[in-house]
Formats: C-alpha cells, sequence, structure tokens
C-alpha cells in the first residue's frame, strides 16, 4: 500500500520526539558553559612550567639548561638564562617564552626536560583578543604550581614527585658515602 | 460571559469603530477593512515568529538535541536575534540582475500569501473579508505565488535559480489540479463557494459526540490527505523542496537574495504554509467549531489556532522524516496517483450526497475510495520493478 512506508518513518520521528522530553540519555548534548565534561587525564595541550613551593620564580624547576628550546620542533621556546650581580650564571630562566599561537602540542620539550620541569597544561579557554602578543606567553604567565599539576594530572604529579624524591634521596646518599 | 470571550475581538474592533460616530459611512468602512489588515497582520507576524523558534525546536527533538535555547528563556527570543542579523545584513543584488524584477519578487511573494490569509474564518463571526466566493479567491491568489517564483528565479541571472525555478513551476502547476480537484467534493457537499457557509455545514454534532466534519467521512478523509500532500507541494516543504534544494540547487530561486530579501521570501513561504493550513481546517477539520458539543463552552478562535497547530506540527513533523524525493518522484506522484484519487473523492462525495448521507452512503463512499486505492497501489507498485542494483566496476 502506498504510504504504509512513511506511517512507520513518522513514528520512528514521534518516537524520538516524545522520548526526547522523557528519557534523559537521550539528549547526549552537554551545555557547554553550564555543563562540562569530564577531561581525560591524558589530554594535553600547551607547556606550563612548574614551580614548587610558594613563589612562582624563586620555585622554578627549570634550571635554564635550554634543551627544550633546542628540541621544540616549530622554534617557539625562548630561554634568556638568569645572571647574578657578578655576571656568573644562575640555574634560573631570567626570560621563559612559549609562542602557544605556534605550538603544536608534541610534548617533545616534556620528554627531553631532564628536570621534570616542564608538563603539558590541560586549560583549552585560551581565546584572546589579539593574535600576536596575547598568545606568547612569559614566565609568569607559564609558572603554575605543582599542587596544580596534581589536580590535573594527579597520576603523572605523583610518579614525578617519587621519581624527584628518590633521585634526591640517592643524591643525599651519596653524599653522606663519599 | 462565555459568549463575550468568543466574540471579545468581535466587540472590541465594534467599540474602536463605535469612536467614529461622527464619520460618513464609507470612511468607517475603510477604517474597518484596515483594522481587519492590521489583526491579521499581527497574529501572523507573531506566529511566523513563534513558528521560526518552534520549527528548530521540534526539528532538534526529533534529532535528539536541544535546539536554540540560548536568547531569552527557552531560546523564545530567537526570532528577535534573527530579524536583527537579517536587518542589518547587506543587501546584495548581482551586476547582471534584472533589478526591477529581483526587487519586486519578494513583495509579489509575500503580497498574495497575506491576501489568502484574509479570507480564512477564524472564530465566529471573524473572518477578515468574507467573500461570497471566497475558495475561488484563494486559489486565485495562492497560483500567483508561481509567477513570483519564477520572477525571482528569472531576475536572478543565476543557473541554480533558474533551475529551482523552472522545479518551482513544474511541481506547482503540477499539484494545483489534485489540490482545486479534493476541494471540489467539499464545495459540492457545502453548495457554496464561500468559507463560511463551509464552515456551517459541518456544525452540528452526532449523538453530541460526534462532529459533523468532513475529515470523518470517508471521501473527506481522502481529500484531506491529498490536500494536506498538496499544500506541502505548494509551500515548497520537505518532502518536495525540490525548489530549494540545498545538495544540488543552493538554495534555488532564493540563491541571489540576501538579508531582508531573503528574511521576506522566508515569511512568504510560512505565510503559504499557514494560509493552505488555515484552508485544510477550514475545508475539512471543521473550522472553528469544537470536537464535540460540551467543549463548545471554548472560544471558537482558540478551536481554529489549535487545529492551525496541529497541522503546522505536522508540517514539521513530516519535514523531520521525510527525505527529499527527486522530481521526477514528485511528477508522478501528481499525475499517476494524486490526480486519479482526488477524482474519485468527487465521485465518492457524490454518492455520498445522493445516498442523503446515511450509513449506505458512508459504506458506499468507503469502498470506492478504498477500492481505488487499492488498485492504484496495486498498479504503481506492480510497475516499480525494483531489484539489487549490480555495480560494474572498469574491468
Amino acid at each position: 500500500m502506498i504510504g504504509a512506508g512513511i506511517l512507520k518513518g513518522m513514528a520512528v520521528t514521534a518516537r524520538n520526539f516524545i522520548g526526547s522530553y522523557f528519557e534523559a540519555d537521550r539528549l547526549t548534548t552537554i551545555q557547554y558553559p553550564e555543563e562540562r565534561d569530564k577531561i581525560s587525564e591524558s589530554y594535553r595541550n600547551f607547556p606550563f612550567l612548574v614551580y614548587d613551593g610558594d613563589d612562582p620564580d624563586a620555585g622554578l624547576r627549570c634550571t635554564s639548561c635550554k634543551i627544550c628550546e633546542k628540541e621544540c620542533p616549530p622554534q617557539i621556546i625562548y630561554i634568556v638564562q638568569d645572571r647574578d650581580e657578578k655576571g656568573k650564571a644562575l640555574k634560573h630562566p631570567k626570560v621563559f617564552d612559549i609562542d602557544i599561537s605556534v605550538c603544536m602540542g608534541c610534548q617533545i620539550c616534556v620528554e627531553v626536560c631532564p628536570f621534570d620541569s616542564i608538563k603539558m597544561d590541560k586549560s583549552f579557554e585560551l581565546s584572546k583578543p589579539e593574535r600576536f602578543r596575547s598568545l606568547l606567553l612569559h614566565k609568569s604567565d607559564l609558572a603554575k604550581s605543582n599542587s596544580y599539576y596534581h589536580e590535573i594530572s594527579p597520576t603523572q604529579a605523583t610518579e614525578v614527585d617519587e621519581a624527584l624524591a628518590a633521585a634526591a634521596a640517592k643524591k643525599k646518599e651519596k653524599a653522606k658515602t663519599p | 460571559m462565555i459568549n463575550g470571550l468568543d466574540q471579545i475581538f468581535v466587540i472590541a474592533k465594534g467599540l474602536l469603530l463605535s469612536l467614529l460616530w461622527w464619520a460618513p459611512a464609507w470612511v468607517v468602512q475603510v477604517v474597518s477593512a484596515f483594522v481587519n489588515i492590521a489583526a491579521v497582520l499581527a497574529v501572523f507576524l507573531t506566529l511566523f515568529a513563534l513558528i521560526s523558534v518552534f520549527e528548530r525546536k521540534i526539528l532538534a527533538r526529533i534529532q535528539n538535541r536541544y535546539g536554540p535555547n540560548r536568547v531569552g528563556p527557552f531560546g523564545l527570543l530567537q526570532p528577535v536575534a534573527d530579524g536583527i542579523k537579517m536587518l542589518v545584513k547587506e543587501d546584495i543584488v548581482p551586476r547582471g540582475a534584472d533589478k526591477v524584477v529581483h526587487f519586486l519578487a519578494p513583495i509579489a511573494m509575500v503580497a498574495p500569501a497575506i491576501l489568502a490569509l484574509g479570507v480564512i474564518p477564524y472564530g465566529r463571526n471573524m473572518t477578515a473579508f468574507s467573500i461570497d466566493a471566497g475558495i475561488l479567491f484563494f486559489f486565485a491568489v495562492g497560483s500567483a505565488t508561481e509567477l513570483s517564483v519564477f520572477m525571482a528565479g528569472w531576475s536572478s541571472n543565476n543557473k541554480y535559480s533558474m533551475l529551482g525555478a523552472m522545479r518551482a513551476i513544474a511541481q506547482m502547476v503540477s499539484y494545483e489540479m489534485p489540490l482545486i480537484v479534493t476541494v471540489l467534493p467539499v464545495v459540492m457537499i457545502a453548495g457554496s463557494l464561500s468559507p463560511d457557509r463551509i464552515v456551517d455545514a459541518q456544525a452540528g454534532y452526532i449523538l453530541g459526540l460526534i462532529p459533523k466534519w468532513f475529515v470523518l467521512t470517508p471521501w473527506g478523509a481522502a481529500a484531506f490527505l491529498l490536500f494536506f500532500t498538496a499544500s506541502l507541494v505548494e509551500s515548497n516543504r520537505t518532502p518536495f523542496d525540490l525548489p530549494e534544494g540545498e545538495s544540488e540547487l543552493v538554495a534555488g530561486h532564493m540563491t541571489e537574495y540576501s538579508g531582508f530579501k531573503y528574511a521576506t521570501f522566508f515569511m512568504a513561504e510560512y505565510f503559504g504554509m499557514f494560509a493552505v493550513s488555515g484552508m485544510a481546517v477550514t475545508l475539512f477539520l471543521g473550522g472553528w467549531h469544537a470536537p464535540t458539543a460540551f467543549l463548545q463552552f471554548i472560544p471558537s478562535w482558540i478551536w481554529f489556532f489549535s487545529k492551525l497547530s496541529v497541522l503546522l506540527f505536522t508540517f514539521i513533523w513530516i519535514r523531520g522524516t521525510l527525505p527529499r524525493i527527486r522530481i521526477d518522484q514528485t511528477m508522478k506522484l501528481a499525475w499517476t496517483f494524486m490526480l486519479p484519487m482526488a477524482f474519485t473523492c468527487v465521485i465518492a462525495a457524490a454518492v455520498w450526497h445522493y445516498a442523503a448521507g446515511g450509513i449506505l452512503g458512508w459504506l458506499e463512499s468507503l469502498a470506492i475510495v478504498s477500492l481505488v486505492y487499492a488498485g492504484l497501489s496495486q498498479i504503481l507498485g506492480a510497475r516499480r520493478n525494483l531489484s539489487v542494483r549490480i555495480y560494474r566496476f572498469a574491468e
């Protein structure tokens, strides 16, 4: 009979229409600014610098070894080593800039860092009114505390903390028994 | 009180006109006409704004989404945002376009749709312009839409517009036949071309429960379905929205329109939908009559607009269900199925009329309609000759 298929189709859409008001699991949309989906722990986008303690500048783990600067494929890391009054190099960066408008999130800087100082961030709401200067992050923008790192990726942060503690203990042991 | 609520708009208009006690009669008539025009425009512009957001919400719900819910409470102010966007957009006219016709086409499209809205009875004593041959007037101005679609397609100087307009002409002319032939049985039974008289012919109830609407007779039900299908085509709605098939014609005759002219086309399309749904309510669904005798205390205009909303919901529901069909399928449906069925409705109505509307006439007309329907289904189904398509690649 002509029209039987149409009625069947209409029944399907009617079921979907009515069902969407009564069955919560039909509506898979997450209404973003109000609701937020849980971000996977392995999610990453741009790098940031970890600091220990309370001072975001003095507590930086970065020793300004510049390995990440050399390894970065798009060459977006710029580091200037800090020096004291006499001109002696310090294990601390004076300038640490990352241009996240070019960053491709490859995580190579994180892989090569011997001091577990640079890690990948999860903040994705990075829209800015200006293209160039506001996407060039400076040391002050990049420095984030170790507790923040624990917050965004607890498993990795704990592993890093354990490894660092083990290394410190080994060093102490070595210093004790020359 | 009940009667007062039913006639509230008629009384309001009477009060408004009584302010003109000093004026000559022709001034009162002109003012009365303008009040009617203003009322029709206000009601249907509001309805247009509402349906533009509700259509999107209903389609979204059919696809298990939320739909627009950002602007205002539940997204109800979305039409305001859309309207502002349309108004501030640049109005682009192609260099090669026929500028006068290009400008006139949207106006020529929306004017007949508004004219057609004028003859529909919205409630007891609530016909904006009661014309004796209202039905004839409705379909006469309705067919002017074809001209304006072709004006838009031709003047745009664009191949997509032209193809879209040609498709529109082809399908609208083809479906005008079944659309008007399905109206014939109603006119025959009611014995009048006036919408008010047709509504009156559907008054009364059997045992106080079953209304005497034409849709509840076998010929009426068949004619209503055919009329509804044809009205889908006439208002360019899915599954017959070939003139503006996005996948092949960009937007058909509306391709070269932007800004408020585009919005006018959009408005005309919806006004056409309101008009043709209102006509379906008037012809088959008993106009402003309540479905049962004891529900008559609810004002007549509420009944009319609830029936209209049901039909509009069905329009949207169909849009959410059926995919667009091909132009050859559209044409085949018109000439091989719709037209024979429409004539069958006329014959069935005649049989019903001569059997004096008794149970025998009911059964006879049901038999005629269902026999022809079954026969046509057999013939058209058999000719289809479907088989599994074998794909042959380069060997």
